[in-house]
């Protein structure tokens, strides 16, 4: 069965779904990232007043 | 002055992308408000509110990009224009450089990276839910920052993710360190043996710095999202995380921080310290009660600076007692500067304003300067009968959290952006009862990334706007952060002592000499 703590064993490779800041804080720091060109499923956005909301708060 | 507009059909970008894009916008002499927004209804009753919602702008959609300006001029606003769409296009070929593959979904992305084992998600909270329970069922671990994730949806994923030995963190997890790699607004800190479990994100944030700046450093620093201590979700993955450190050969200490849990979830920690953890624990209830920790068998913290500060002594094999006294030693200190700071103030001057742009960290000075001071206001005050009735407006001793909803609309975070709290500076010095001004800065990946060049410059004018009355204003600031974060912690330190600032090695602190100040003046309740 795998463990969380199997993680800290591994090499952090990441899949970033969203601001695409995140990423690039991580490839700063050298750790594998992916940027998922992401959109909204239905076209639909709610995404800024998510942000403006909370916009990491 | 004019408001123009322009629509662009079918470009997505992301939230912070636009606002800082707009903030830019802004500083073009004579263009005093910009707008550029994803044309949802929300954001349509935003730039309504602001004043510049365009008849064009009526029947668009949620996928047109909306671009409104005010300024002094058609000339102005023509090139408030062309720099937006100069700056998108910046923006946009940073992400595509280098012909680095973007796939278009999460199946996508594995496709390229099998081996991935994180995924971070910042999407809409309506959205954010699904894509972390298709990252869970292909076997991944997940950081969840979106907010708005239903209470049942956290549930249902932190369920799944402990019968398969994934993490969730958050949602609303603004911060984590996993492997050494900072994760979304998380700070540059040394490689060591604590590890942390926080419901708190700038909770952790204070910590993780503390522990750094003592020269110790941090094995994993596991966010949960504040929900998760909550009865609802029952300290799940807060649960799970410690589990994780114990097993981890790499963390030798465990630090547990969070405000108070719900009982049960308090149980549930204490039954778990006292049966399967073997290795020391700190933990850190803001606001709680620390005999309530102590009984869980954990080492009870009364700050977040303390907190960082025991695991940091026991780690460098320190005893308890070399704690106490290093505690003394900064006590001492607080104490004389706030003598020396309380001699050269006006009859007039009695009150503290604490600008701040963390809630955890203005909730721990609160509950702090409360011990000292009494009951202070504010629009989020401990005790509801001091809430503000306006929180634009300042009363005797008040502290704001600028992260609230009621300052946020239509602008960035005032962590990223500083225009807000700037301006609130220089009101707040011109009243005459204000004897000191109290600020975090809070530096790490996320963050405005040049803090001292912002904010300096505005101490420096608000005390001269005071001086130029004969009074003389205190600033008290803390840092979160180290020097190994890209805004480096000593160069910001260096620069606000150069405006005028006291710079405290903690928000605690910090919290604790305005409030002697304060005191010595008769400004308590």
């Amino acid at each position: 069965m795998r463990k969380i703590s199997d993680l800290f064993k591994q090499e952090l490779k990441a899949i970033n779904i969203g601001l695409v800041s995140f990423k690039e804080s991580l490839d700063d720091v050298g750790v594998k990232v992916i940027q998922v060109d992401w959109r909204p499923p239905a076209g639909g956005d709610e995404q800024v007043m998510d942000a403006l909301k909370k916009l990491l708060g | 002055m004019v408001v123009k507009g322009i629509i662009k059909q079918g470009e997505y970008y992301d939230s912070v992308t636009l606002m800082l894009v707009a903030r830019d916008a802004t500083k073009i002499e004579g263009v005093e408000d910009a707008a550029v927004v994803m044309g949802t209804d929300q954001n349509k009753s935003i730039l309504e509110t602001s004043g510049i919602l365009l008849d064009m702008f009526k029947d668009t959609i949620d996928s047109d990009l909306l671009i409104a300006v005010k300024a002094k001029d058609e000339k102005t606003a023509e090139e408030a224009f062309e720099k937006i769409d100069k700056l998108l296009k910046e923006k946009r070929a940073k992400t595509q450089e280098a012909g680095e593959y973007m796939p278009k979904s999460l199946e996508g992305a594995l496709e390229f990276m099998p081996d991935a084992n994180m995924v971070i998600i910042s999407v809409a909270g309506k959205y954010a839910g699904d894509e972390a329970m298709k990252a869970l069922q292909n076997g991944l671990h997940v950081m969840l920052f979106s907010d708005n994730v239903s209470i049942q949806k956290e549930i249902e994923l932190k369920k799944y993710a402990r019968n398969n030995g994934l993490l969730v963190m958050g949602p609303d997890c603004g911060t984590a360190i996993i492997n050494g790699a900072p994760l979304c607004f998380a700070n540059v800190v040394n490689k060591g043996k604590i590890g942390i479990v926080a419901a708190s994100g700038t909770g952790l944030q204070e910590v993780s710095s503390v522990i750094t700046n003592e020269g110790a450093g941090i094995s994993q620093a596991i966010g949960t999202g504040g929900r998760d201590v909550k009865k609802d979700v029952g300290g799940i993955m807060f649960i799970e995380g410690m589990k994780a450190l114990e097993e981890d050969p790499e963390t030798n200490y465990i630090v547990l921080v969070s405000k108070p849990p719900h009982p049960e979830v308090l149980e549930k920690v204490a039954k778990l310290i006292k049966s399967e953890i073997r290795k020391p624990v700190v933990g850190i209830f803001l606001g709680g009660d620390p005999e309530v920790v102590k009984s869980a068998g954990a080492i009870p913290a009364n700050t977040l600076e303390e907190a960082g500060l025991i695991a940091a002594s026991l780690a460098k094999g320190k005893s308890l007692d070399d704690f106490k006294k290093l505690l003394e030693e900064r006590e001492k200190e607080v104490t004389e500067l706030a003598e020396r700071e309380s001699k050269n103030k006006k009859e007039s001057q009695k009150y503290v304003r604490g600008l701040y742009t963390g809630g955890t960290l203005c909730d721990e000075a609160m509950l702090l300067s409360r011990r000292i001071i009494g009951e202070v206001y504010g629009n989020a005050p401990l005790n509801p009968e001091f809430k503000l009735k306006d929180s634009w407006i300042s009363q005797e001793n008040t502290f704001v959290d600028l992260g609230e909803d009621e300052f946020t609309v239509g602008r960035p975070h005032p962590m990223i952006d500083f225009t807000l709290r700037n301006k609130k500076i220089l009101e707040e010095v011109k009243d005459p009862s204000v004897a000191v001004i109290l600020l975090d800065v809070v530096l790490g990946y996320g963050s405005n990334m040049q803090p001292g060049d912002e904010l300096a410059p505005v101490i420096k004018q608000a005390k001269e706007i005071a001086e130029k009355d004969g009074r003389n204003i205190t600033f008290v600031s803390s840092i979160t952060g180290t020097d190994k974060d890209p805004q480096d912690r000593k160069k910001v330190k260096k620069q606000l002592e150069e405006a005028g600032s006291i710079v405290m090695p903690s928000n605690a602190a910090a919290a604790k000499l305005a409030s002697y100040i304060v005191k010595n003046l008769g400004g308590a309740r």
